[in-house]
């Protein structure tokens, strides 16, 4: 009886499970597997592959590559940090906009924490694109910041605003504020105010108590807020496309590039490859992490 | 006063409701908690009592009024320089610390060194009897158990006051009494004085040296258990702590006579004007033939049966409800009146409390 009862759970579980999976393997798993085979291979002459081993994709950027072939070149790694040390200013930046934040948010009222909620998520309703060349005009040589700044007599000449690191770290801070803000405000929300009280009447005075009390006990939301923060982060290419222009490059502009203009699929098989694992392996600690916090949770260990 | 630890000096506090009103939840109280006693505050939800018990940790701030404790004015001062730690109603044990990192947490922001904190971390834990289940996490641990810790948590300091904002009210029965009987034990050997918050008469008469029954914001009485039982100073009281009959009318030389022309018998002659009657329910008897005890002839509509008492409630001939406890011992007697559905429920004048109606 009870093993029947078993069989059936399990053919439940794969119904609904079934169609998510199938979508995964076909759409994801499919074109994951064709470029790591990619950047394995030489590239054509004319665009394309050719179907020989060619470790060299890789020798270009971890320095490796046989000069016959490839020649390495350490502005790669370059990109790379920088486009590490962009995404990590991303998250500590957006972590420091949107945890007070979320600490005034939920003390409000219903209907004032909802419409603030509501704020939150109107850029959605916008075109990312349209919103970043609102920066633009914004952030340009004769833009809003520098004609105020003209008119006022503060500056003589325009500052270079514009086409920065800079002005990529705004514009990514404004594009993942909402990223930040939900996960981070969900634990925020769900403090135990009681527990805040507790550590104030033995003794601990407001800013042990943040430490002792409320960082630790919103750090699930912290954490999982800078992961996803970071990975968009860390591979986006729209916002130092219209905000860094042609100086500053990120890890996303190279792949994009390597992939239309230059023509070598491989090469850029093998950047989103590097990508790929260093997100990999992100997620992984996280997952240790907060698995080891759930066992926590359900043993107490 | 020289034995007076807490001293309230005319406290008020007022809230205002979301609709715009005012809410006095304490209205200039006065109070002197003396040392090293149990005292417990009891009333009904909204009569002031966690409010209190909030002044005095230093979550809420007076409208008027001063806190002294040990002769020291507390009322500016911020939670954490106060020498009061609190039992909070659900615990509120810190879930990322193990029971040894609760307990030992106020000597840790104190600042004293790990050896000892850790010596008097297992002394606190012995003295609520959890002794090694230092490195426990408290979602391990049953409620009682959490409890304890708590306590353990709160005394750990050696605070002058402890306040225990209705502790046991997530318990089950049995282990609520136990705990009862713990606390008391607990603050003898501790020699601090205990607030204690409750809206259960029972647990206020078990465990306090002294009770003080709020309501409206003011300390309606403030008497130890037994006083406030046999002698409460007004209806309120009388209807709150217990089961009670209450008569009002006119007293007139060693009797009380009723609107309705019901005539109670009390021990006092000299008492004169308008008053009324408190009888307990288990002061009533069942008058045998021939005793000539004064009594009430009742209508009887229920007869429950609880144990070690049967609950009599009935009726006058003018309607009005009367309820007697009659000890299970006297089954004979309930027998009978359970036959006839009419019972005389005799009593002692002398055992009959007069409360004097105040002068509106």
């Amino acid at each position: 009886m009870s093993s029947s009862i078993a069989l059936r759970r399990r053919a439940q579980l794969a119904v609904l499970l079934g169609p998510v999976s199938l979508f995964l393997a076909v759409f994801f798993l499919g074109p994951l597997s064709i470029m790591i085979v990619t950047s394995f291979l030489a590239p054509g002459l004319y665009g394309g592959v050719e179907w020989s081993w060619y470790p060299h994709n890789y020798g270009r950027i971890l320095g490796f590559a046989d000069p016959m072939f490839e020649d390495f070149d350490p502005v790669y790694i370059a990109i790379f940090l920088r486009s590490l040390r962009i995404a990590a200013l991303t998250v500590v930046a957006t972590l420091l906009v949107c945890y007070p934040a979320a600490f005034c948010i939920s003390r409000l009222s219903e209907r004032w924490k909802n419409f603030c909620l509501f704020l939150i998520t109107l850029p959605f309703f916008a075109s990312l694109i349209v919103r970043l060349f609102v920066w633009v005009l914004i952030l340009r040589q004769t833009g809003l910041v520098n004609g105020v700044l003209m008119k006022t007599g503060l500056v003589a000449r325009p500052l270079d605003l514009i086409y920065t690191e800079g002005a990529i770290v705004l514009g990514m801070v404004y594009v993942f504020i909402p990223f930040m803000f939900m996960p981070v405000y969900a634990s925020v929300e769900k403090l135990d105010w009681t527990l805040v009280r507790a550590s104030l009447d033995l003794g601990a005075g407001p800013i042990r108590t943040f430490w002792r009390i409320i960082l630790p006990l919103t750090a699930p939301g912290i954490a999982g807020g800078a992961v996803i923060v970071f990975i968009p982060a860390l591979g986006n290419f729209i916002v130092p496309t219209i905000l860094g222009g042609a100086k500053v490059m990120m890890l996303g502009n190279l792949i994009e590039q390597q992939f239309l203009s230059a023509r070598n699929w491989p090469f850029g098989s093998a950047l989103a490859m590097m990508v790929m694992s260093v997100m990999l392996v992100l997620l992984f600690v996280y997952v240790i992490v907060s698995s080891r916090r759930g066992l926590d949770a359900a043993t107490g260990r | 006063m020289r034995d007076s630890i807490v001293r309230l000096e005319k406290a008020a506090k007022a809230f205002a409701t979301p609709e715009g009103q005012t809410v006095t939840a304490l209205d200039a109280i006065d109070l002197d908690v003396r040392r090293n006693e149990f005292l417990t505050l009891l009333g009904p939800s909204g009569c002031g009592k966690t409010t209190l018990l909030q002044a005095l940790g230093g979550f809420v701030e007076l409208d008027s009024g001063r806190i002294l404790i040990d002769g020291e004015d507390m009322t500016e001062r911020p939670p954490y320089r106060r020498p009061v730690n609190t039992v909070f109603q659900n615990y509120a044990l810190f879930p990322h610390m193990t029971v040894g990192e609760n307990t030992g947490y106020a000597l840790e922001v104190a600042g004293v060194a790990k050896p000892e904190r850790m010596k008097r971390v297992a002394e606190a834990l012995r003295m609520v009897g959890l002794e090694g289940l230092e490195s426990r996490k408290p979602r391990q641990l049953s409620g009682g158990q959490q409890q304890r810790v708590a306590l353990a948590r709160a005394i750990i300091a050696r605070p002058k006051l402890l306040l225990l904002d209705e502790p046991l009210s997530a318990l089950d029965k049995n282990l609520r009494q136990a705990m009862q009987i713990e606390l008391k034990t607990l603050q003898n050997e501790l020699g601090i004085s205990f607030i204690f918050v409750t809206h259960d008469q029972q647990e206020a008469l078990t465990m306090s040296d002294r009770v003080a029954v709020l309501s409206g914001g003011r300390i309606q009485q403030l008497d130890t258990p037994r006083a406030i039982y046999d002698q409460p100073r007004n209806g309120f009281v009388a209807t709150f702590v217990g089961a009670s009959n209450l008569f009002e009318g006119k007293a007139d030389g060693g009797r009380l006579v009723t609107e309705d022309g019901i005539a109670i018998a009390h021990g006092r002659p000299g008492a004169t004007g308008a008053a009324t009657a408190l009888i307990r329910p288990e002061q009533f008897f069942l008058a045998e033939a021939g005793n000539d005890a004064p009594g009430l002839d009742v209508d009887l509509e229920q007869i429950v049966f609880v144990g070690s008492t049967f609950e009599l409630f009935g009726r006058t001939a003018t309607g009005r409800r009367v309820i007697a406890e009659i000890p299970a011992a006297r089954r004979g007697l309930v027998g009978e009146v359970e036959r006839t559905r009419h019972a005389r429920l005799a009593y002692d004048p002398a055992a009959v409390h007069l409360i004097a109606t105040e002068a509106a």
